[in-house]
């Protein structure tokens, strides 16, 4: 059984059709003793650090994401959730899980396309991922898949070789983090069509260790 | 050699070299098909070449997914509230059936139907004469479900300037019948400052007509607002969208007819924007 993590952070039902879609069972909650008994846990989240942080140590789930991770269990982590998992986050000026040292960052807000014209943010669309530490998760990733993004921050591993892939907007920045047992996309796999799934496919079928 | 970027440019970039760095550089640019839905089935069916009609909106969803749509937009024409539930239960199917983005519109008046369709699964809501009567809709959205949920819908057809409509394209309501005596482009820049995240931008002159976007009215709002601007009305042909992107400044494009009609596939358009430079999604 796989746990999605439950803590009042947007839409999680479209991670939970997701991974019914590609035959795994899940379920979405916030039972402490639920997240124990899971085998994989998937942490996803839309909205702010800062409110997200105070909702799950509200509800003891940033202890029960920890102690997942020290146990051994496979997490992925999804756009917010992926900023979550980092040591600390400028939005907010937020203290986070510190599973993978760094930071997250805003985007500068003045940043040019190649053809002069302003970036907007937040970083919305398709875009594409160049991988920089292979990683079972990815595999498979053709050049030319996109993945589809949401997101005004970023996370900035502290360690390069927590930087699974970079994407390309005004900046290059790690758009997959992982280290030992936790992966993190900050693209939603799930709304990212075939390449999307296959990925979240991969993350039920990881065996890290 | 090497060639240090401090010292200037030796020589001139080769072409191949810049695709590469657009290709690495931009957001692709969207190409979302249409569906209207009324009391559950779509109005214009997909007509494939066989005269195949397929009326199930889910059925066409997931067509378009598969074909490559890097989105989908509904809007619901149902006439009557009491029907509404119908969409609910569209959305629901959709959103098991196709795992993009989708976003729903028409006929949502408020925070509790932006947050049914969202329950139900679709990644954005969009608002257009609700908002023209009460702005704060944006803002109750956006403060709810945050910015990259509400899509602000913008009917607009080309005035005479005027002090009251100083940009020459005034907001309609009412599919164009109800002239509302607000300028767009103010329209578009309050929409963004309530909280909007993205403006879909329908040109009622342009629309139905398949002779191509109006790329002024496209070009004027997207230079001036932050938020991403979806151009529609007009397509016709692959033509039609490349000017829409690339002069019209549009970050993404709105198809209906000229795909519901076999006229042309999603393929059949994003490989004519690829070969004008253009940065689309190519696998699925």
């Amino acid at each position: 059984m796989i746990a999605i993590i439950d803590y009042d952070a947007g839409n999680l039902t479209s991670v939970a059709r997701a991974l019914s879609h590609i035959g795994f069972q899940c379920v979405v909650t916030n039972n402490i003793k639920e997240i124990e008994r899971a085998e994989r846990i998937v942490f996803p989240g839309v909205g702010a650090a800062g409110s997200a942080m105070d909702s799950l140590k509200r509800l003891s789930l940033d202890f029960a994401i920890k102690k997942a991770f020290a146990d051994g269990k496979p997490v992925l982590g999804i756009c917010l959730g992926t900023q979550i998992i980092m040591g600390h986050s400028q939005e907010n000026d937020t203290s986070c899980l510190g599973i993978i040292n760094g930071e997250v960052r805003a985007f500068p807000s003045e940043m040019k396309a190649e053809d002069g014209s302003s970036l907007k943010i937040p970083h919305m669309g398709w875009n594409r991922i160049s991988i920089r530490n292979n990683h079972p998760v990815l595999s498979g990733v053709r050049e030319t898949d996109e993945f589809y993004f949401v997101h005004g921050f970023y996370p900035a591993p502290a360690d390069a070789a927590h930087v699974i892939a970079e994407t390309d907007y005004g900046i290059s920045f790690a758009s997959v983090v992982g280290f030992k047992n936790i992966i993190a996309t900050q693209f939603h796999l799930e709304k990212s069509g075939k390449p999307g799934l296959a990925l979240l496919k991969n993350f039920c079928e990881w065996e890290p260790f | 050699m090497s060639v240090s970027y401090e010292s200037g440019l030796l020589y001139e970039i080769p072409v191949a070299v810049k695709i590469l760095f657009r290709e690495r550089t931009m957001l692709s640019k969207r190409i979302i098909p249409c569906l209207d839905v009324r009391e559950g089935k779509t109005t214009k069916g997909i007509k494939f070449k066989d005269n195949v009609d397929i009326g199930d909106p889910v059925e066409m969803a997931r067509f378009y997914y598969e074909a490559g749509a890097d989105e989908i937009v509904f809007y619901d024409i149902t006439a009557s509230h009491e029907k509404r539930d119908i969409m609910i239960d569209v959305v629901r199917r959709v959103a098991k059936t196709i795992f993009i983005p989708f976003s729903v519109g028409g006929g949502i008046r408020n925070a509790d139907d932006m947050r049914a369709v969202l329950l139900a699964g679709a990644e954005k809501i969009s608002v257009n004469s609700a908002a023209v009567k009460d702005p704060g809709i944006i803002s109750e959205g956006a403060r709810s479900f945050g910015s990259q949920c509400v899509v602000l819908g913008m009917d607009v057809k080309q005035v005479g300037k005027s002090e009251k409509i100083p940009s020459g394209y005034e907001i309609v309501i009412n599919g164009g019948r109800t002239y509302m005596g607000i300028d767009a482009l103010e329209w578009a820049m309050k929409g963004q400052d309530l909280g909007a995240g993205e403006i879909c931008l329908n040109s009622i002159d342009a629309d139905g007509t398949q002779d191509g976007y109006e790329l002024n009215l496209t070009a004027l709002i997207s230079q001036s607002v932050d938020i991403p601007v979806i151009a529609s009305g007009g397509a016709g042909t692959p033509e039609h969208l490349f000017h829409v992107l690339a002069e019209g400044k549009a970050d993404a494009a709105l198809i209906a007819s000229m795909v519901h009609y076999g006229d042309y596939t999603i393929t059949e358009i994003k490989s004519y924007l690829d070969s004008q430079g253009v940065k689309v999604r190519k696998t699925w």
